[in-house]
């Protein structure tokens, strides 16, 4: 591959937030105070981590060997065709795991172990971060506790199965809603009880500052790779668009990483059930500030989608920011959209994406058949992960 | 400006006399505001009333279940409000809630204060996120009373010390509401008096008498949230309550500092 040269990073585009951990006026670090020593160990551990050319060595190694990254780029010929428009794909469904998930994870498991911890607690939804980190603890040689909503545990029996079989515990959560929201609640309320051995390995772009930052930079891989891949494909070496589903929004931060000193136009996709930006309001939840949808008293709404992972009331704090500034745009796409894209992908490049995956092709694909966006336009679409999860989901469907 | 909840402990510590400042999660049975009158007639100090939120970070499942009890009544701060202004209760009220609710309502601090509410605690902003919210405060006349943690460090102690309004509060355990009291509330309360003069009150896991009575030989008294909620949950009484917390008074007297 050759090498191009690179404009200079705008420093004030998806840079380092600095110890409040602000983008703009989203983000901080509203924990109680027995969280607040925990946090800043993370901070300066994650500082410290990131800047050492041999930590940075090692994530790269395991990302190769055990990630399998780089991810490929595959252009989508025959949607491409059909909409008229240059889609390419950043094929995150190759990830080991089968999402984006497990770059955030190996590099927070190697930071846990580096920081002397012996265990992971994390939160999940649909089990994906849940799985990823439970594979991340068992290749460190960690132990992992995984907090799931008790609605999440039957709808998601088969991922609670496979974090057992990778060694993990899985707790149900009964309080609140029974989902994301309250594992991540309770998540939270587990850490302040054994800061000393365990670190906290959140699974997206949110939470108290260091992570929403940190996140994305363990999720910028994505971002970076494309860019180089892009450089390569694109005789313009930029797509006009880059495109993401976003819930917290990491898979979308670290493809956006990639682009944001560039002129492409980046667009995050909200599931029309929890979209954050599309209807929420300013809010603090689980540690940040961002928008949230909730209900007119302030109390944290309930998102519904046909999407697990975009099953949550916030959004990233960077996110916000990257709206408030227009730099980024975020729009939504309804369930009635997202089968429909999934069999579209399946049918034209023989990939059956995950429902959070098809939200971003699904809004290409209107946006292509609307006419907005221009004519062999080049469109990047980060596919965070693949369907085969959602299988259950697509048959009752049908 | 006045300072209502802190002149009040104040004036309940002299003579080393324990302070007892007991919790509710506001509107858990339609006869909440009962309780209140209760706590007042019985010996407490201070009465702390938790505004109920949808995602409560720092509550363990008692208060989780009685935020999640009062919110399925449909309750809202609003009308929670406008129930403790009506109502007499002489001793002095201080709000516990999240950041959500307090951020959703740009009059939040003026409400309290015209409910009567003069103390406010909320968990989730710690004090280098206090800043906005301890002036809005201030401007209504509400003491942000700000929490310490046994992992606090000593410069961090310090702040939080002199950030605090009304007295400080600390954190007994590392844990949530409900936990079991420990030991390390002890040396932080002692910490904290050596850097202030405010009243400090221990708080989380005191269940019993002997809890409350260890506790206060560290601090200047109690806060009981857990232990009297789960009685409430479990069906009790408005009078049954104020005899609970009337024991609790007898016992803390009976002990000596």
């Amino acid at each position: 591959m050759t090498e191009i040269a690179l404009p200079a990073p705008a420093a004030s585009v998806m840079s380092d937030p600095g110890s409040p951990g602000r983008f703009g006026d989203h983000g901080g670090r509203y924990v109680p105070e027995s969280l607040i020593p925990a946090c800043a160990a993370v901070e300066e551990a994650f500082r410290d981590a990131w800047a050492d050319p041999r930590f940075r060595r090692d994530l790269d190694r395991l990302l190769a060997v055990h990630a399998g990254r780089p991810t490929a780029l595959t252009p989508a010929w025959r949607l491409s065709a059909e909409l008229g428009v240059n889609v390419l794909l950043k094929r995150e469904d190759l990830a080991h795991t089968g999402s984006h998930k497990i770059n955030n994870v190996l590099g927070q498991a190697l930071l846990a172990r580096r920081m002397g911890k012996t265990r992971l607690l994390a939160e999940t939804g649909a089990g994906s971060h849940g799985v990823a980190t439970a594979t991340a603890a068992a290749l460190l040689g960690l132990s992992a506790t995984v907090f799931m909503g008790e609605v999440d545990m039957e709808r998601q029996a088969l991922n609670v199965y496979r974090m057992r079989m990778l060694g993990a515990e899985v707790i149900p959560v009964t309080g609140g809603t029974r989902t994301l929201k309250d594992a991540t609640s309770e998540a939270m309320r587990q850490w302040v009880t054994c800061v000393d051995e365990a670190h906290y390995c959140l699974g997206s772009v949110m939470g108290p500052h260091p992570y929403p930052w940190m996140v994305r930079e363990f999720q910028r891989v994505i971002g970076d790779e494309a860019r180089r891949q892009c450089a390569a494909e694109l005789t313009t070496g930029i797509p006009d668009y880059v495109v993401a589903c976003v819930g917290g929004g990491s898979n979308a931060a670290g493809t956006f990483a990639g682009f944001a000193d560039t002129g492409a136009q980046l667009i995050g996709v909200e599931a029309e059930g929890g979209a954050a930006i599309a209807f929420g309001q300013v809010g603090v939840l689980h540690g940040f500030r961002s928008y949230l949808v909730q209900d007119e008293n302030g109390q944290v709404a309930e998102a519904h989608s046909i999407a697990p992972g975009l099953d949550y009331p916030g959004v990233g704090p960077e996110h916000a920011h990257l709206n408030d500034t227009g730099r980024a745009r975020y729009v939504t796409v309804g369930d009635a959209e997202v089968i429909p894209a999934v069999r579209r992908l399946a049918r034209t490049e023989g990939i059956l994406p995950a429902l959070e995956s098809a939200h971003a092709i699904a809004w290409v694909i209107r946006a292509a058949e609307s006419g907005e966006l221009p004519p062999w336009s080049t469109v990047l679409v980060t596919l965070s992960g693949r369907g085969d999860k959602d299988v259950a989901t697509l048959m009752a469907a049908s | 400006m006045s300072s209502i909840v802190e002149d009040r402990l104040r004036y309940g510590r002299t003579g080393g006399r324990s302070l007892l400042v007991p919790y509710l999660t506001g509107g858990i049975r339609p006869d909440w505001i009962s309780y209140l009158q209760e706590y007042a007639r019985n010996g407490a100090d201070a009465i702390e009333i938790g505004l109920p939120f949808s995602d409560p970070i720092l509550d363990g499942p008692t208060i989780q279940e009685a935020s999640d009890r009062a919110l399925r009544r449909g309750v809202t701060v609003r009308g929670l409000l406008d129930e403790v202004a009506r109502a007499e209760i002489d001793v002095p009220l201080i709000a516990m809630t999240y950041y959500n609710l307090v951020a959703h309502s740009p009059s939040f601090c003026g409400d309290l204060a015209a409910a009567g509410i003069r103390g406010l605690i909320v968990p989730d902003v710690p004090v280098d996120e206090a800043l906005p919210l301890a002036a809005s405060a201030e401007a209504a006349g509400v003491e942000l009373t700000l929490l310490a943690a046994p992992t606090t460090p000593p410069d961090r102690l310090a702040e939080i010390a002199r950030a605090s309004r009304g007295f400080v509060y600390a954190v007994s355990v590392m844990g949530t509401t409900g936990a079991r009291f420990a030991a390390s509330g002890g040396r932080l309360a002692g910490d904290l008096r050596r850097l202030t003069d405010r009243p400090v009150l221990l708080a989380f896991g005191i269940a019993t008498h002997e809890d409350a009575v260890t506790a206060a030989e560290s601090a200047d008294g109690v806060v009981i949230g857990a232990a009297l909620m789960r009685r409430i949950l479990d069906g009790g009484t408005p009078e049954e309550l104020g005899a609970v917390l009337a024991g609790f008074r007898t016992a803390l007297d009976a002990s000596v500092r």
